[in-house]
């Protein structure tokens, strides 16, 4: 009977947790919608949306709104079933990976430490491989559930491109897990936490630039985002695989893309960019000082602070790089990105079996 | 072949340099110039809010002067309506009876005085061809609304205010066209 034993305040806890994580993304997607309109029109020396609210600070709302208001369609000859799936699996993949990012250290609070992670799994990144996998048949689903041509077409092309850029992925993080020995997200931050100058020369980025680089550029694949943002390219082919969407199904789909931003670019602060350390700053020193809830907090502050870097990179290099031909798309992630992957994992390899002789 | 013109640039199409084909400098290049664009100035401005400055003779909708009295100016002569290229004025004259006599500045006057702002095309003929100083255009611009009816405007719309009922915009709208008088002379001269 002990084994059955539920300790129930650990599922009240993780549930406030899950809850919190999960609002937290969606507002931060809401407003990396904002921030994408905005930060586009200073780069192109227009001032923005600026007319709901104060600084146009509403104006995700009223996309919002607008976007529920809309007439529902669902094409006559479409798999109805499949046509409503495609964008809620978009949605829930995009979301099921904050599972296993963790948003900060432990915080003390009645007697208990809860930890900021909602699940620390001890194989964190194949979790989160096999979610963004999973992501590929929203997007084919969806495509091929609303039966038209060119919907399949561009869920063809998504595809094939995720699954490609997936390998390169894959392989970059090898090299980096052949460096840390362990693949859950919490142990990596913890050992980036214990290098030199307050945890900062313990970032793997230092130690991994290529693969960083190979990671970064295969997150914009992953993302849709430009230079690699084929499945939809809005100005040049059709829409994309969710041509005949309207309403909030498209808005889930166009909301997917935003969270699945944020939360590479919580992976990649976290894989390669100490997670939530705080740069130059002693952790235990600053708990003592400080207090324990106040230093985890500031941690999670740091991570932010990172994701939002990543946030703004990822749109200003949409605001800069045209996107690939599809040739081109597929050259350079099968014949380049692959075999520099490849090369670094043996790198990697051949310098850590050096130094351990 | 030989050029026509010595303006010709002759482009070298060799094959690219490692460099070049690396890809990533081009885009770090780029990066910088989007970034530098951040501190540049905006381009636009909050329109309804902020307004670009018009030149001095701008011509936008029309107004009918009236004088120091109130009185209306126009006779209906009908030289706008000849000078008019598009046809968009249309007008009646009446005669002035005895107790109109602080309502119109001759004996003649324009019973219905309209223009059609979706024919007008802004030129400004009539004004010049006005002898009696009734029609001048102004800087208000771009009017909108949902019929076309409602953009032949009559006499109540193009009049400017009278001086007994509001003579505060009265004398508002008659500087204005001061001031358009004076620079449309100094337009003239320069």
């Amino acid at each position: 009977m002990e084994l059955l034993a539920i300790d129930l305040t650990i599922v009240l806890e993780k549930f406030i947790l899950i809850v919190v994580v999960i609002m937290a993304s969606l507002v931060i997607a809401m407003y990396t919608t904002y921030a994408e309109r905005k930060v586009a029109a200073i780069i192109q020396d227009r001032l923005g949306p600026n007319r709901a609210g104060p600084f146009g600070l509403l104006q995700p709302v009223a996309d919002g709104v607008k976007l529920f208001m809309k007439e529902e369609i669902i094409p006559l000859t479409s798999n109805k079933f499949l046509f409503i799936l495609g964008p809620s699996l978009a949605m829930i993949t995009a979301m099921l990976t904050s599972a296993v990012i963790p948003w900060g250290g432990d915080i003390e609070m009645f007697g208990r430490k809860i930890s900021l992670e909602v699940a620390d799994v001890n194989v964190g990144i194949l979790f989160v491989f096999g979610v963004v996998s999973l992501g590929v048949y929203g997007i084919m689903i969806g495509g091929w559930a609303s039966n038209n041509k060119f919907s399949l077409i561009a869920a063809v092309r998504g595809a094939s491109q995720i699954i490609s850029y997936e390998l390169a992925m894959g392989l970059s993080l090898i090299a980096l897990l052949m460096m840390t020995g362990s693949m859950s997200l919490s142990t990596i931050v913890k050992q980036q936490m214990s290098g030199g100058w307050g945890g900062f020369l313990g970032w793997n980025f230092l130690y991994q630039p290529l693969g960083f680089l190979i990671f970064l550029i295969c997150a914009f694949a992953e993302c849709n985002r430009t230079p690699f943002d084929l499945p939809e390219a809005e100005n040049e082919l059709n829409f994309g695989y969710h041509q005949e969407y309207s309403s909030m199904k498209l808005g889930f789909y166009l909301f997917a893309e935003y969270i699945n931003m944020f939360i590479s670019s919580a992976i990649m602060a976290t894989l390669f960019f100490g997670g939530y350390d705080i740069p130059f700053v002693n952790e235990a020193g600053l708990a003592e000082k400080i207090g324990n809830n106040l230093t985890t907090l500031l941690g999670t502050f740091a991570l932010l602070i990172k994701i939002v870097f990543f946030l703004f990179l990822f749109m200003w290099v949409r605001w800069t790089i045209p996107r690939f031909r599809y040739d081109q798309l597929m050259e350079l992630g099968w014949k380049k990105l692959i075999p520099l992957a490849l090369a670094n994992m043996l790198l990697t390899g051949a310098v850590i079996l050096f130094l351990k002789k | 072949m030989q050029a026509l013109t010595n303006r010709v640039k002759v482009l070298e199409q060799k094959p690219m340099t490692f460099m070049e084909r690396l890809y990533l400098p081009a885009i770090a290049k780029g990066m910088i110039i989007t970034f530098s664009h951040i501190f540049k100035k905006k381009a636009t401005i909050n329109y309804p809010e902020e307004k670009r400055p018009f030149s001095p003779i701008f011509r936008g909708l029309h107004v009918l002067n009236r004088d120091e009295e109130g009185r209306e100016r126009c006779t209906a002569c009908g030289l706008c309506a000849v000078a008019c290229p598009a046809e968009a004025i249309t007008m009646e004259a009446a005669e002035r009876k005895k107790d109109e006599e602080h309502l119109y500045r001759e004996e003649k006057y324009a019973a219905r005085y309209e223009i059609n702002m979706l024919r007008c095309i802004f030129c400004g003929l009539c004004e010049e061809a006005c002898p009696k100083d009734a029609i001048y255009l102004t800087e208000t611009f771009a009017p909108a609304n949902y019929t076309r009816k409602s953009f032949i405007y009559g006499k109540p719309d193009l009049l400017i205010p009278d001086p007994v009922a509001d003579p505060a915009n009265f004398a508002k709208a008659q500087g204005q066209i001061e001031d358009r008088k004076a620079n449309v002379r100094n337009t003239k001269t320069a």
